[in-house]
């Protein structure tokens, strides 16, 4: 988990300006679709490029300040590469009345990262996320599209060797 | 062939039900058995989860909570005649949790299997859409209004009034927008129903688009519901093919088209009008009103905004009719309330009764009180912008004025429990924090207020000048309670004022070193 590996530095956006004008194509070029695209074009990239802005903005006939606008306004969207995986610890309510705080200090430990940051191995991203829907099992975690339930440290850990191995489900 | 059940619901999937499954498929090879797994929604008893169910001559059999290592055991047991094992609980429709709720809204989920169009039938869906088709739209319009629905979102307000704004005004276009952006920490019950019974929504959605006279319909769904928002896709796929959507629905002359967007995390884009402006395209920025979203709604045409429960309560009111589903609660909250009962509680779930069952009856005769076992504290109702109460305040019936009299609102049905280790102060400064995170910036109250309710916090549990910024707290709650132009910001306070009227000791503890976090 510490070490550097050469596979992190991310060859940014070879063609994402492409792959943009692709995306909104297939969209019709509508604006009302600008969520739907920007969430096809992290999940193609893993996030969405600065450059591809313009491209869209263009596309959708809307102005470069509307676009980035809206990148800006949604938690989901980031705007730099990050890691291979997301790792959402729940900080709502009902997870705090399960010591999800707790967990969420654990997790910074075990990472080495806080939240915000990505894993020196380019492994995880660590993210606060408010509410999983699964309010009965807390604390709960997403990790990109899984999600768990009763997640204590020993799962915590667990689960992260788990993708580690590259075991994961 | 047996019928075994193991939930598809991502609560079971939380809690490994995917490799339940696949060690009953791969023990069933083993044994020669011969066994149909079947992926059911969830029956809402979560800490079961997963609840994997054997169809036997008598009724469903329940094991629960299944781990793959339990599986063997089970087959040797012979859980497939539906025999005693130490997971097991008897017949699923026996047990009290299960036997004791009025499943109106939900009384398919976890039963059927949610994506196919001949179960659905089987336990009466489509029956109330079939009945639409030979209505008069303004007489489904009554019978919604009669059915005494109000909004489950948490707002409340009446539905077939809703409705008839919109049928009654004049349009070339209208819409049909379903709020599934289910944010507030607690509930969960809209994405067990998408999960669970996603047809039941659909049909509601349809019946919506006769009444009011709208050919599309949106469902926003939140980006952290990655299962729903794909089984939502897929049964639209499934009933558009057997055109219980699309052109001319079932030989009708009516339209509808549904369409499933995925929100990204912007808990503000719950309230309707941030809602609409996302569905658009842009920042989720709260819009004023008026105009009503009846009116001009989404790209500026009538559109009828509902919670994902309101809709899903429609097809019962029209099959049943809405006397039917008006005989069910008290006072003016008619019908049953899908509660969840999440945080630190025993046995968490999902509890669909009639409205005018208390908070008591909920926590602990259902939830069977805390998970850790120490004394409950505090209860959080309605979502981060609902009250705190007291232990004492529990025997409140869950209904919409009950409610209010206590200061307190049931919102969308979501009741956190919290133990005596929880620090209301903490409780207090984190509401504010969440508003600070979740403002969309358009009204000063909310977005400044909120950044200065934080502060204001810290200096409280700091012990810097208490009683001073006690004072501007309230102040503070005050200003953003009357001043902000939606929910988020006017109902922020709620948490805050609550806590502090019932839990004022944990405003005046001593400082500790590193209470500021």
């Amino acid at each position: 988990m510490t070490k550097f590996t050469p596979e992190v530095v991310i060859n940014p956006s070879a063609g994402s300006e492409t792959l943009a004008r692709t995306i909104c194509a297939a969209h019709d070029n509508r604006p009302d679709e600008l969520l739907e695209i920007f969430h096809e074009l992290q999940h193609e990239l893993g996030y969405v490029p600065e450059e591809t802005l313009p491209v869209i903005a263009n596309a959708l006939n809307r102005s470069r300040a509307e676009i980035y606008g809206v990148l800006t306004f949604y938690h989901e969207f980031r705007r730099t590469p990050g890691g291979r995986h997301t790792i959402k610890i729940c900080r709502a309510e009902a997870c705090q009345a399960m010591h999800t705080q707790q967990l969420c200090h654990h997790a910074e430990e075990k990472l080495r990262v806080k939240f915000g940051e990505t894993t020196a191995d380019g492994q995880f991203n660590l993210e606060a996320v408010y509410c999983l829907g699964n309010c009965a099992l807390s604390p709960a975690v997403m990790i990109d599209n899984e999600l768990y339930g009763c997640v204590d440290k020993e799962r915590f850990d667990s689960i992260i060797a788990d993708f580690d191995r590259g075991a994961a489900q | 062939m047996t019928k075994v059940f193991v939930p598809r619901d991502a609560a079971a999937l939380s809690m490994g039900a995917n490799a339940v499954a696949k060690a009953i498929a791969a023990e069933a090879k083993k044994r020669n058995a011969k066994v149909e797994i079947v992926r059911n929604g969830s029956r809402g008893m979560l800490w079961l989860e997963p609840l994997v169910e054997v169809e036997t001559a008598e009724g469903r059999v329940a094991y629960g909570p299944v781990k793959p290592e339990d599986v063997p055991g089970l087959f040797k047991a012979g859980f497939l005649k539906g025999e005693s094992h130490k997971l097991s609980h008897g017949l699923t429709e026996e047990i009290p949790y299960f036997k004791n709720q009025e499943r109106l809204t939900f009384a398919r989920c976890g039963i059927t299997d949610p994506l196919s169009i001949d179960d659905y039938r089987a336990h009466g869906g489509f029956e109330g859409l079939t009945k639409s088709l030979t209505m008069a739209p303004a007489d489904i319009v009554a019978e919604v209004t009669t059915s005494g629905l109000r909004g489950r979102g948490g707002a409340a307000f009446p539905t077939g009034i809703k409705w008839k704004t919109v049928h009654d005004a004049k349009a070339d276009q209208k819409y049909i927008c379903c709020n599934a952006d289910e944010g507030d920490s607690g509930t969960f019950a809209d994405r067990m129903l998408m999960e669970g019974d996603p047809f039941c929504l659909i049909e509601g959605m349809t019946i919506a688009g006769i009444a009011v006279g709208a050919t599309k319909g949106y469902i926003y769904c939140r980006s952290e519901y990655p299962h729903a928002a794909a089984t939502l896709r897929e049964a639209i796929r499934i009933a558009t093919a057997a055109n219980w959507l699309g052109r001319t629905i079932q030989g009708s002359p009516h339209d509808f088209e549904l369409y499933v967007r995925v929100g990204a995390g912007a808990y503000v884009c719950g309230e309707e009008t941030s809602m609409l402006e996302s569905l658009e395209g842009r920042r989720g920025i709260v819009r004023f009103k008026p105009p009503l979203p009846a009116i001009e709604g989404l790209f500026g045409k009538p559109t009828v905004i509902n919670n994902v429960l309101s809709l899903a309560s429609v097809p019962t009111i029209l099959a049943k009719g809405g006397e039917y589903y008006r005989d069910f609660g008290v006072g003016k909250s008619r019908g049953t309330l899908a509660f969840q009962l999440a945080g630190n509680i025993k046995q968490g779930g999902l509890v669909e009764k009639a409205f005018g069952v208390t908070a008591r009856e909920l926590i602990e005769g259902y939830g069977g009180g805390t998970l850790s076992g120490r004394p409950l504290r505090a209860v959080q109702f309605g979502g981060p912008l609902g009250a705190y109460l007291p232990n004492d305040k529990l025997d409140t019936p869950m209904d919409y004025e009950a409610f209010m009299k206590v200061d307190a609102m049931v919102g969308h049905g979501g009741i956190v429990v919290f133990d005596d280790t929880v620090d209301m102060a903490q409780m207090a400064r984190f509401a504010m924090e969440f508003c600070t995170i979740e403002s969309c910036g358009k009204c000063t109250p909310c977005r400044i207020g909120s950044t200065r309710g934080v502060e204001t916090m810290d200096r409280i549990i700091a012990d810097v000048d208490r009683e001073k910024n006690l004072e501007i707290l309230k102040d503070l709650c005050e200003t953003m309670t009357d001043g902000s132009l939606c929910a988020m910001g006017g109902l922020t306070p709620l948490p805050v004022t609550s806590a502090l009227r019932h839990f004022p000791e944990d405003f005046h503890r001593p400082a500790r070193a590193e209470a500021a976090e």
